[in-house]
């Protein structure tokens, strides 16, 4: 193989043995190489490009040529603006903020302005309103679906040491229909489902329950206790603080309402633990932790319980009931995911 | 009190005159406020009777009054039928409705009386008398228990349409005697021989004849023909798996539009009983639909709080879409057909202000506000013209 000009990137990086007979059979690559060797985008031959190759090899050469020449472009400009921005000093302009999917984010039109006095009212005087006038404490009721396996079964155990006040109930195949009439004569506040799929929990059902709206989620990236590094002790039985990070819609609020109503409000915490659900991008993570203050700024955490990340499938109005029930919002994939800059939470 | 938005510097209570009568829209909301939405110059505007929103207020029905459209029946949920002025922006009275339990589930008007009908069944005709005291109905009728849908003919005023849960759609006139004209028949048992429960969510009498259309919590749409010997359906169609909630007829053509609990929108024809197409958008149940009369145009409302505003031909798709902050219980689409063509604003209330000295200075700023708001004309009419189906949101609003 001739090696013609200083163009050619990888002279011998190819394997000579399988490249030997091919390019004896392709006659034409002695044009094509000609032809590549002023670099890209000249006027001769009009047009061409490198997908236009139609030897797959010869093609994937090309295009790793054109990559590594691309990336050493790049690594050029970034030297010549760093050099730049250290000779100008302090007058140098400020670095550009990088593009993110959240700084890019779509603005939502129901995102809640805190100063709405009808938005203020309508949560006001939502199904929430007697646990936020602390009428109501909670009592949660945490079940499975039918016959579940090892891992989910440990995550409610886990889940009911994590929320005070609940109790873990075996599902005996009930139809939730009828469990919630008795959840409601019992006075529990509100009802939990963990929906399991192949031993795995997949779902999150969350039901508050006079007549409260029903949330359907789905469950990912489960981390039961013995499966978290470095974590810390068993949580003790003080009462969690809650962290709802980032709900910012209407919908959002009416969903971090729910989870701040699974917790009893006390605003004079004893216990150093907290329960964070953080919203980003349409995923709420749940993290449980101890935190310690080593001085005023400076805090030490460790994670204790479970985690997992929710997605929001539906908000149904009224107590579970799927097939009649009436949707606050359901959440439509080929209609509300068209783009990646838009969240609904 | 009243909260408006607008970008003229008119007096409020004026404005809020002027505005209400050029309001394209009426929603009646969960926490009892009534929304006026002007989609020309994109603003939506909230009414109370008392100027704070009361949850035990919400609106579960709407009507016009009397006298075309310059009159709003609004039917609350503490069985209070207030009425409101889109001429001056005001409500103007209420009279108190009891009798049965449960929510209004129609309201009409007729002659000067008024018709209401609650959940339980009872359907009372009112006798207009504009003391606030309740007297005693003129007419009261037992409909059966679990009505979902009181609806009037409007071709023949004296004449309405029940049907609910587990109660067959019934045709009264109230004119006629104390039976029913018509009284539907349940189909036959399906094809496992079990009676095919009946829910009947919507009725809508079809113009230019005696056939009635329902819409049921079974997904199913049917036709009836009192003038047929069958008592039983006409035709049934059936659309997606969950209940239909709201349905409209749409303008001309013999279709129907029918919205579920999902937020689904669908046409169906009813000559056929076949999808036509569907309609996308909301993300919540629906609970109020109506069509314009002459224009393509489809209002529909729902839990999402959104109001929108679709095309339903050529090209089908969503024109107007506004954020209203509560749920939506239902609408009523004005029917006049200058939409686009308000005459300017500034004239009206130098009609209806008695302040003159000030008025000057106000018509002065007025002016250029007047101007500055053309380049928005310009462009609404012009957005609505080109209509292309890209990811462009349409004006999208918030009040």
């Amino acid at each position: 193989m001739e090696k013609t000009g200083g163009s050619r990137k990888k002279p011998l990086k190819r394997k000579g043995a399988t490249e030997e007979p091919q390019e004896a059979a392709f006659v034409k690559d002695g044009a094509t190489e000609s032809e590549v060797q002023p670099p890209k985008a000249s006027a001769f031959p009009p047009g061409f490009s490198i997908s236009e190759i139609k030897n797959k090899q010869r093609r994937h050469l090309m295009f790793t040529r054109w990559k590594q020449q691309q990336r050493k472009e790049k690594l050029a400009a970034k030297k010549k603006l760093k050099k730049e921005r250290e000779a100008l000093g302090d007058k140098a302009p400020p670095k550009p903020i990088p593009k993110t999917i959240d700084n890019q984010r779509v603005y939502d039109e129901t995102t809640v302005d805190p100063t709405d006095e009808e938005v203020a009212y309508d949560e006001a005087t939502d199904e929430f309103a007697s646990y936020f006038n602390r009428q109501t404490s909670p009592k949660i009721l945490i079940t499975t679906s039918d016959r579940p396996h090892g891992r989910t079964v440990r995550l409610c155990e886990q889940l009911s040491t994590v929320i005070p006040n609940s109790h873990v109930y075996y599902r005996r195949g009930l139809a939730l229909k009828k469990i919630i009439p008795q959840c409601i004569s019992r006075d529990f506040t509100d009802l939990i489902v963990i929906n399991e799929d192949r031993k795995t929990p997949n779902g999150l059902i969350l039901s508050h329950l006079p007549n409260g709206p029903t949330a359907h989620f789905k469950m990912s990236s489960v981390r039961l206790r013995k499966e978290i590094k470095r974590r810390g002790k068993d949580p003790t039985e003080h009462i969690p603080e809650i962290i709802l990070n980032n709900f910012t819609t209407r919908l959002g609020h009416s969903i971090g309402r729910m989870f701040a109503s699974l917790f009893p409000h006390n605003p004079q915490f004893t216990g150093r633990q907290v329960a964070t659900f953080h919203n980003q991008r349409d995923y709420i993570f749940f993290r449980f932790h101890r935190y310690i203050f080593k001085s005023e700024k400076k805090v030490g955490i460790q994670e204790l319980g479970p985690r997992f990340t929710l997605k929001l499938r539906s908000l149904q109005k009224g107590t579970f009931d799927s097939k009649y029930g009436e949707y606050e919002w359901v959440h439509k994939p080929r209609e509300m995911d068209t783009s990646r800059r838009k969240f609904h939470l | 009190m009243l909260r408006r938005k607008c970008g003229c510097g008119l007096p409020g209570s004026v404005m809020a005159a002027a505005g209400a009568r050029w309001n394209h829209v009426w929603v009646g909301s969960e926490t009892g406020i009534l929304k006026g939405v002007n989609l020309q110059r994109k603003q939506a505007v909230n009414f109370t009777a008392t100027g704070q929103p009361r949850r035990e207020e919400a609106v579960s029905a709407l009507c016009w009054g009397a006298g075309g459209e310059t009159q709003i029946l609004v039917g609350c949920a503490d069985r209070t039928v207030k009425h409101f002025s889109t001429e001056e922006g005001i409500f103007q009275g209420q009279r108190n409705c009891p009798g049965g339990e449960g929510t209004f589930r129609g309201l009409a008007q007729v002659d000067g009386t008024l018709i209401t009908c609650v959940d339980s069944g009872i359907l009372r005709v009112w006798g207009d008398n504009d003391k606030e005291t309740s007297s005693d109905p003129l007419l009261e009728l037992r409909v059966g228990p679990g009505v979902c849908r009181m609806r009037q003919n409007p071709v023949h005023p004296h004449v309405v349409a029940t049907g609910g849960k587990e109660n067959a759609l019934k045709v009264w006139d109230l004119q006629g005697s104390a039976e029913p004209v018509f009284r539907a028949k349940n189909v036959r048992n399906d094809w496992l021989d079990l009676r095919v429960p009946i829910w009947d969510q919507d009725i809508q009498f079809l113009p230019e004849s005696q056939k009635l259309v329902t819409c049921t919590g079974y997904h199913q749409v049917r036709v009836y023909d009192p003038a047929s010997p069958q008592r039983r359906p006409v035709l049934e169609a059936t659309y997606g798996e969950y209940p239909l909630t709201a349905m409209t007829l749409t303008p001309g053509s013999n279709s129907v539009i029918v919205g579920n609990t999902h937020g689904q929108l669908a046409e169906i024809d009813l000559r056929q009983g076949r999808l036509l197409g569907c309609l996308k958008g909301l993300a919540g149940s629906v609970r109020g639909l109506q069509c314009h009369p002459s224009k393509p145009l489809l209002a529909s409302c729902g839990l999402d709080r959104i109001l929108r505003i679709h095309r339903i031909q050529n090209p089908r798709g969503l024109e107007h879409k506004v954020y209203l902050k509560s749920q939506l219980n239902c609408l009523l689409l004005s029917s006049r057909d200058n939409w686009e063509d308000e005459p300017q604003e500034p004239q009206e209330p130098s009609k209806l202000s008695p302040e003159d000295t000030e008025a000057d200075e106000l018509w002065a700023s007025l002016e250029a506000a007047a101007k500055r708001k053309l380049p928005d004309l310009e462009k609404t009419p012009g957005a609505l013209q080109t209509r292309r189906k890209k990811k462009k949101r349409p004006g999208s609003i918030s009040p």
